[in-house]
């Protein structure tokens, strides 16, 4: 470790890895920007074997970090993929080791607008160059490089995690084996650009905001933040998970109050999204990643053929989708498949039944999960992994 | 039985399977179809060294094969054949299957256009017990190969072997190799006795290309 980098590390009070890349050669970015002295900060579980053949990058959605398994360090809730990985679990840590790192952008660790811009010596804030989830990747793969491993086991993901896994089997095809984007799509709709606008404005229309520069000045647009994540949140539930939650019920009351004050149970559990979600992220993190995500898609590089992106890939891939699942429909993940097929590549896809909207892929859903772990378990014997100890 | 058990049995899967299984070279690229819980195919990976891929449009089909480790994608054979590229398998596999579609010949040409051969299997609706069925109770058959009434029927294209071979004939298809299977489920090759097929076959199996 440099002098430099104990430096910014001995900022970083959060548990888990935190290296410093991109140090010899700059990152390149699809804006034609160029960074260097990247931090990515990750967590593993499970053992690297010998032949370096059993790592599993999971990649993390919008709002998650690399905190999947264990407690989170700022709200102490469970790892928001705590019902998926570990010993004996759908990605079982006894047989595979297990990555996942902060994406490019965030606010966990891994270098972002809230981190100091080393030229500067300056908070990024705004002067943070606009990322796209290849830049992600991109940042991951100098991760993976660094940990010495050549070729990837499976990539997988949901949501946000999912392009990033569409993105891997784009990008390094010769460095993944197996692809499981799950409840994602190719390219953002534009009802979902939308969506991400409304969170987008909402920040920016906080007066703490600050253009942007409000560490600077002492403040954070909580609100601002808490609004976009309520409008958020509300996309990644069904109209059924609403209602059997929460229906009409009022909140501590008996009647209305003909007023404006929390009288739906659904308005104070949204409120109460917003609020504790404050707490561990960044309103200038959440315009970048918002943004990255509004930016991709996979078949504008490709002469707007999605076929042309996997033609002849060698990765198998496992696609899944969630019948209530209303952001990333089912017909988005089809699309997917489709032109993986047009392709001639090896794919699988299942479209789950569920009604918990698109927020599934992190709740117990036992089909989701034997599916799951059935394709990674096929994929170990095509990969001549170690069959599982009976 | 599942797909699994076929590592204790590997001779155990449906007669009509095993045909459509021989008459596969090994290490090619085949779809299956419609391929239910998987059984063709993990046997054509296993023993075969085969590039398998499939279609089935139930859930629980797809689930089953997912999760040994096959290569299937939920969907409808009508609609999602035209998805694949011109000559992308040596070899496409209907199973039983061909009675059930609303577009039987548009299928047939699809699977023509994706595959070097096709092999398709069917029930022979021209089999003499059939026929004699309808002639003596006047009513749709009802066995134990075709266990539905003809209300609930997702067969809703019958032919028999005849039909079938004037079908590509008509669409100047040629039969590499074919065969029927009769009661006891011994098979017989059809070659120039379709009369025979016909009459005594209770399914057909045809090995096509263009």
């Amino acid at each position: 470790m440099s002098a430099d980098e104990a430096a910014v590390n001995a900022e970083w009070t959060l548990p888990g890895h935190r290296v410093c890349l991109a140090q010899d050669e700059p990152l390149r970015l699809d804006s034609g920007v160029e960074l260097h002295d990247v931090h990515v900060a990750y967590q593993t579980w499970g053992q690297l074997n010998a032949e370096k053949s059993n790592a599993i990058l999971v990649c993390h959605a919008l709002t998650g970090d690399q905190y999947a398994v264990e407690n989170h360090p700022v709200t102490g809730k469970s790892g928001w993929w705590q019902q998926v990985i570990g010993p004996g679990k759908v990605i079982d840590t006894d047989r595979y080791f297990v990555i996942c790192s902060n994406i490019l952008g965030g606010c966990m660790g891994t270098t972002g607008p809230s981190d100091i811009n080393p030229d500067t010596g300056k908070e990024w804030a705004l002067d943070f160059p606009v990322i796209t989830i290849g830049d992600m990747v991109r940042t991951q793969k100098l991760l993976i490089d660094h940990l010495g491993i050549e070729s990837l086991f499976a990539v997988v993901g949901g949501s946000m995690g999912g392009m990033q896994v569409l993105e891997w089997a784009c990008q390094y095809p010769e460095n993944v084996f197996a692809a499981v984007p799950i409840a994602t799509a190719a390219r953002h709709s534009a009802q979902n650009i939308a969506f991400n606008e409304v969170g987008r404005q909402s920040i920016m229309s906080d007066p703490d905001w600050c253009g942007g520069d409000y560490h600077a000045q002492g403040k954070r647009p909580h609100r601002g933040l808490a609004v976009a994540r309520m409008a958020a949140h509300i996309t990644y539930l069904s109209e059924t998970a609403l209602t059997r939650k929460f229906g009409r019920n009022l909140q501590d009351r008996d009647a209305v109050t003909y007023g404006f004050d929390a009288d739906f149970q659904v308005e104070s559990y949204l409120r109460h999204q917003g609020s504790t979600f404050v707490d561990r992220f960044d309103a200038n993190a959440y315009l970048y990643i918002t943004r990255a995500m509004d930016y991709f898609d996979v078949a504008q590089r490709h002469d707007g053929h999605l076929a042309h992106a996997f033609k002849n890939t060698p990765v198998r891939f496992l696609v899944m989708s969630f019948t209530s699942d209303w952001l990333y429909p089912t017909r988005e993940n089809r699309d997917i498949v489709h032109a993986l097929n047009a392709g001639a590549a090896n794919v699988s896809f299942v479209e789950i039944e569920s009604d918990k909207g698109h927020d599934a892929f992190l709740l117990d859903e036992p089909e989701f999960h034997k599916v799951f772990e059935g394709f990674l378990e096929g994929c170990a014997e095509h990969r001549g992994l170690k069959r599982k100890e009976p | 039985m599942t797909p699994a058990d076929l590592e204790n049995n590997p001779k155990g899967i449906r007669v009509d399977l095993q045909l459509i299984a021989d008459m596969i070279e090994p290490g090619t690229r085949v779809l299956d179809a419609g391929c239910g819980n998987g059984m063709l195919l993990d046997y054509l990976w296993r023993f075969k060294q085969v590039d398998a891929r499939g279609i089935e449009i139930s859930t629980q089909g797809v689930q089953a094969c997912v999760s040994s480790g096959l290569s299937v994608v939920q969907g409808d054979v009508e609609t999602d054949l035209k998805d694949y590229p011109d000559g992308a398998f040596d070899y496409v596999i209907l199973s039983q299957t061909l009675q059930a579609m609303h577009e039987p010949r548009e299928v047939l040409e699809q699977m023509m256009r994706i595959g070097k051969r096709a092999i398709v299997s069917l029930p022979n609706f021209g089999y003499w017990r059939l026929r004699l069925y309808m002639m003596f109770k006047g009513r749709m058959p009802v066995s134990e190969n075709l266990p539905y009434e003809w209300y609930n029927t997702p067969n809703i294209h019958f032919c028999t072997i005849r039909d079938f071979v004037a079908l590509t004939q008509e669409m100047n298809l040629t039969i590499e190799r074919s065969l029927f299977l009769d009661e006891e489920g011994s098979s017989k090759t059809i070659g120039n006795s379709v009369a025979v097929a016909n009459w005594f076959g209770e399914q057909g199996v045809f090995l096509l290309r263009k």
